[in-house]
């Protein structure tokens, strides 16, 4: 009978079914080989926060001076917690990872360990570029043995960025040379937010402690020990650092001033008090002045100022960009790290999200200098934050950081949410300590 | 294949079945012989290529990687044997919040929604107006997205201007601060829970009711039995296995619980379930372990845990659904 040619032909589909099973799963993002210079190139860009980092227009410069290639950005949108979870996998795993990765001050000294996973930019020219950043983030872009893991986009700084209008119904100073005088130390800050608390009883003085916090801490970090959790030997410190404890001090005095919001940074309801403007004032390290705007929108613009900040100096956050090794172009992907990091790279990126640029000559180019940012009531951005940038102390982080972080912030949330002070003192200490294990 | 047959049926007969019987015996007989044998095992094979890819082996990796230190953050993996579950039994505090979380979570969401889903089954079964309507919407919460649910729900618990907190405000109530209290951050988990998964429970049971002999009813009823009596010492016995099967069910669903208590908060840290890890369920632990803190190798450890946890679960829940009908 005809079964067996049946039979064979159906073997056949089905040999051919796991043939695509296996080709499919097998088959990458993009294959295009690594042929001549003409050939066709797509990179990806993997970038996050709900800002983005502003690289649109440099994305269109690039592929116009290189027609041959074409450049993709994922992650616009996604949270850093989840983008680091993400990019920790595909690092690991060596494949799906973009051509070109953002990293995060908090998380790049988790990945010194895994430098062998990414181009080493020295290769690609970058130490010719050293004098383009200033030199502690220069620092730490590189791993401890010289290899050249990323370069550098944005540095926070740090400022206050506050609601004239709310100022002024609670009698305050609004103009931002007084308002930054109210402060000269957090304890002023403090002081200042009592004092406004008890006119205004609809607002709070502060978004959250946890921004509050973390501002507090790199503050007293830089100017003090030069790390928060770790020391510069990767051990756990959290109890033995003394600016840990000034900064959670700090914030615990005023949670119980009745100071803040209470609000989960970064969370739904965060974002909702940005809207309604249920709060007066947020430690601003410059990416945040981005953030602000997209947050609360048109309707806020021309309430919203920028003071200095209480204390001296200070920086929180700041990116790199690297390049894996599972890129198919290295080297065109490092070229575009190099354009996206130049000081017209980080102008552009400082013009469209407020990014404040860690290129030094980027700095004090009138760009930046000069600039003035209209929805912050004109205020001269430019001159307050590039004014504590070149002189900062970096703060090093060590390899969980963030793991930390979130444990010592949760015992915060909870003082915030009506727990003694002291006994969450206890648990950061102890949750910090199973986090960083 | 039977298609295949029919459409090669010789049409009109005749000399026709000598073609293919010429076509077989062109081949050589040993390759008959091997496609005869070979073959079936090719017509199964894309099942376990599949199940062996995205099943058997991530089970062994898990058993392997639960034995290592494995860790992004390690430049080698090395082997440290039990360790890691030395550690998690006698030595993290956390992991037992957790474990206590997901038993809470799970009696306070699974005991009502199995009764609610009983009772509401039990409704459905009698004649009623607009039947087809009324089961049909029962069933309509689980096509819904769990994270939209728990993205409302985390709405109308938020801590000001949330729905529920208005409702308490009516009756002369305090608000309640839902994500501080760890009572209430379960007992809000536990409503999100149960508004999705009543209705499927109870569908199974209005199946399941369907099927048991109306003869059995009239006999009681005409013993002079009362609805409720028929109730407990008919439909309740009758309905055993499937309460086996619907406990089984939640068991393994309410114990790898995650979506909901994530959602219930967003921002930051989410993972951690609340300020002090009020609504940590084992599943965001696990996570928790693996994305924030890197130990691949521990969090292993705590998968397999977790499996065993839920094995043993499953089989005191038989024991105890067995004696539902023995006891009656």
């Amino acid at each position: 009978m005809s079964v067996p040619i049946r039979r064979r032909r159906l073997a056949a589909i089905a040999l051919a079914s796991v043939a695509m099973i296996a080709t499919t799963s097998a088959c990458g993002s993009d294959d295009e080989g690594s042929g001549s210079s003409d050939d066709p190139i797509k990179l990806v860009v993997d970038v996050f926060g709900d800002q983005g980092f502003g690289y649109d227009e440099l994305y269109k410069q690039f592929e116009s001076e290189h027609p041959n290639i074409k450049i993709e950005q994922r992650g616009k949108g996604l949270g850093l917690g989840d983008y680091n979870t993400r990019l920790t996998q595909q690092i690991t795993a060596g494949a799906g990872a973009g051509d070109v990765v953002a990293l995060e001050e908090g998380t790049i000294v988790q990945f010194y360990a895994q430098a062998g996973k990414f181009v080493n930019l020295a290769d690609h020219g970058a130490n010719d570029l050293k004098s383009n950043f200033l030199p502690w983030k220069w620092e730490q872009g590189t791993t401890p043995d010289g290899t050249v893991l990323g370069l550098g986009t944005d540095v926070g700084s740090m400022a206050l960025c506050y609601r004239s209008d709310l100022f002024k119904a609670a009698g305050l100073p609004t103009d931002r040379e007084e308002v930054g005088a109210l402060w000269p130390t957090w304890d002023q800050f403090i002081a200042a937010g009592q004092k406004f608390v008890a006119a205004d009883k609809k607002h709070k003085f502060v978004d959250s402690a946890t921004n509050f916090y973390n501002v507090v801490l790199m503050q007293t970090a830089g100017n003090g020990t030069g790390y928060t959790y770790y020391d510069k030997s990767n051990k756990l410190v959290i109890g033995e650092n003394p600016d840990v404890r000034t900064a959670y001090d700090l914030s615990t005095k005023m949670i119980a001033a009745g100071l803040s919001n209470n609000l989960q940074s970064f969370s739904n309801e965060w974002n909702a008090g940005f809207k309604n403007g249920t709060f007066a004032t947020i430690a601003c390290p410059a990416w945040m002045t981005g953030v602000i705007k997209g947050q609360a929108g048109d309707s806020a613009a021309g309430k919203w100022d920028v003071a200095k900040a209480p204390g001296n100096g200070g920086n929180w956050g700041g990116s790199f960009l690297a390049v894996p090794k599972s890129s198919k172009h290295p080297k065109e992907a490092a070229e575009l790290v190099k354009f996206l990091t130049s000081a017209k790279g980080q102008i552009e990126a400082f013009k469209k999200v407020g990014n404040l640029p860690s290129s030094p000559q980027a700095l004090t180019d009138p760009a930046v200098a000069d600039s003035t940012n209209e929805y912050f009531t004109n205020a001269p951005v430019g001159k307050i934050f590039a004014a504590g940038a070149s002189d900062l102390k970096p703060v090093y982080l060590g390899p969980k950081n963030q793991a930390v972080r979130t444990a010592v912030e949760n015992t915060l949330r909870a003082v915030e949410q009506g727990k003694p002070a002291a006994e969450q003192w206890e648990a950061a200490l102890k949750n910090g300590e199973a986090a960083g294990k | 294949m039977s298609l295949d047959l029919h459409t090669t049926a010789p049409p009109g007969g005749g000399g026709d079945p000598a073609r293919p019987a010429r076509a077989t015996h062109r081949r050589p007989a040993s390759f008959t012989k091997l496609d005869l044998k070979f073959s079936p095992y090719l017509y199964v094979l894309p099942f376990f290529v599949i199940f062996a890819v995205f099943s058997a082996y991530p089970i062994v990796y898990t058993v392997w990687i639960a034995l290592t230190d494995r860790s992004p953050l390690n430049a080698t993996i090395s082997f440290v044997g039990l360790d890691n579950f030395v550690e998690l039994l006698t030595d993290d505090p956390q992991f037992w919040n957790a474990v206590v979380n997901t038993f809470g979570i799970f009696l306070l969401s699974t005991v009502p929604q199995l009764m609610l889903a009983l009772v509401l089954a039990n409704a459905l079964n009698r004649k009623l107006r607009a039947q087809t309507f009324f089961r049909m919407a029962i069933a309509m919460p689980i096509i819904t997205s769990t994270a939209v649910v728990a993205l409302i729900f985390s709405m109308i618990y938020a801590k000001e201007f949330g729905l529920a907190n208005w409702l308490l405000d009516l009756v002369g109530m305090d608000p309640i601060d839902w994500r501080a209290n760890r009572f209430a951050s379960w007992f809000a988990i536990s409503t999100m829970v149960d508004w999705r998964w009543v209705g499927y429970n109870a569908l199974i049971y209005l199946a399941a009711m369907q099927s048991i002999s109306k003869d059995m009813y009239e006999a009681a009823a005409l013993d002079g039995a009362s609805r409720r009596r028929q109730f407990w010492s008919i439909t309740i016995p009758q309905l055993r296995p499937t309460i086996i099967f619907t406990l089984i069910v939640s068991t393994i669903g309410g114990l790898q619980l995650f979506t909901e208590p994530l959602m219930f908060t967003s921002g930051a840290g989410a993972l951690s379930g609340g300020s002090e890890g009020q609504f940590q369920t084992i599943t965001m632990y696990l996570l928790d372990v693996m994305n924030t803190r890197f130990r691949w190798g521990y969090a292993g450890a705590v998968a397999l845990v977790l499996f065993l946890l839920i094995a043993l679960v499953s089989l005191v829940n038989y024991l105890l659904a067995r004696r539902i009908s023995s006891d009656k």
